[in-house]
């Protein structure tokens, strides 16, 4: 791997290695941070390495993508869930509810890391057949190359993904909408569990409360199972 | 003359190990999140690696899917989260044991 470094240019291997540790530092730190603030700031330092590894392979197309859709909106999501819910306190890294779990995580890992790379050495990481979907060299350029793509042999799939996205914004919404009010008739389907967390809804509900009359919906809850 | 593609294999071999074993070991649903982009990344640095050896542009378009899909996938998991929260006050995931038989 490394006797073909000769003839490589050094800025090349210099880009890459920066890369390459921001990348690392970014994935440890989204690992071992307590506080899921500085885990999400973390995962934008290693995505900003991805993208930079993407424009090192003459990919710069797919490398701004990476930083506005990655970086610019799930990133933010992240973050806005996170200061939403208030849960940016730090979380306890020591206790260990199952025991004995950690340690085999961590060696699981490792042998599984270990394995891929000595079978990346001792084999061809490649066997495929080459541009079959179509070359990505020539004389039109990356943007061009990638939306004749993505509009003539991934049609289908990108019609695919149109109905996906609708199915998640529809999710999103069903999820996020509030259950309805107790004393509609066609009370839903997620007030089974007990009696504690109907409480705890209440507790956490409390403008819904303040708007509906805070007494009546709490007595009709308890009186009900 | 570029770089040897093996390292981004390598890179992206241990960036997925990282974010796997960030799946295994934390306990805080956000961050097990996090995680999981962690290693839809790794999958996407090899999907540029190989669209790179092979002279195919089919592996820069399955980045645009996988960026599609985590997209999805970060908004209907965060709805859950809040939906989760509401009831239960937490974002551990050792606290949602209801189905446990």
């Amino acid at each position: 791997m490394l006797a073909a470094s000769g003839h490589i240019s050094a800025v090349d291997v210099g880009t890459f290695a920066v890369a390459a540790a921001i990348i690392l530092a970014g994935a440890i730190g989204v690992v071992v941070a307590r506080n899921p603030v500085h885990s999400a700031l973390m995962l934008v330092m290693t995505l900003f390495g991805v993208a930079v590894l993407f424009v090192l392979q003459r990919d710069p197309f797919l490398a701004a993508v990476q930083v506005i859709v990655y970086a610019g909106a799930i990133v933010v999501l992240f973050l806005f869930v996170i200061m939403f819910l208030g849960v940016d306190r730090k979380e306890n890294l020591g206790t260990e509810p199952l025991r004995g779990q950690r340690p085999l995580a961590i060696g699981l890992t490792v042998l599984g890391a270990t394995g891929l790379l000595l079978l990346g050495q001792v084999s061809h990481w490649t066997t495929g057949a080459p541009h079959v979907a179509g070359l990505d060299t020539g004389s039109h350029s990356n943007v061009y190359l990638l939306g004749k793509s993505v509009y003539t042999t991934y049609l289908f799939p990108f019609e695919a993904t149109a109905a996906l996205l609708i199915i998640a914004v529809v999710g999103a919404v069903v999820l996020a909408r509030r259950p309805p009010a107790p004393s509609n008739p066609e009370v839903d389907e997620g007030d089974e569990p007990g009696t504690t967390e109907l409480v705890a809804d209440g507790q956490l509900s409390e403008p819904e409360a303040n708007a509906t009359g805070t007494t009546t919906p709490a007595t009709h809850e308890e009186a009900r199972p | 003359m570029t770089i040897n593609p093996d390292w981004y294999l390598g890179l992206g071999v241990v960036l997925f190990s990282i974010g796997a074993l960030g799946v295994l070991i934390r306990r805080n649903v956000l961050v097990m999140f996090m995680c999981i982009e962690l290693m839809l990344n790794a999958a996407n640095l090899t999907f540029v690696t190989f669209a790179r050896m092979l002279h195919d542009i089919g592996g820069q378009v399955l980045v645009f899917f996988v960026l599609v899909v985590a997209a999805a996938e970060v908004v209907v998991g965060l709805g859950i989260v809040v939906a989760i929260f509401r009831r239960r006050a937490s974002a551990t995931a050792d606290d949602l044991h209801l189905m446990k038989g």
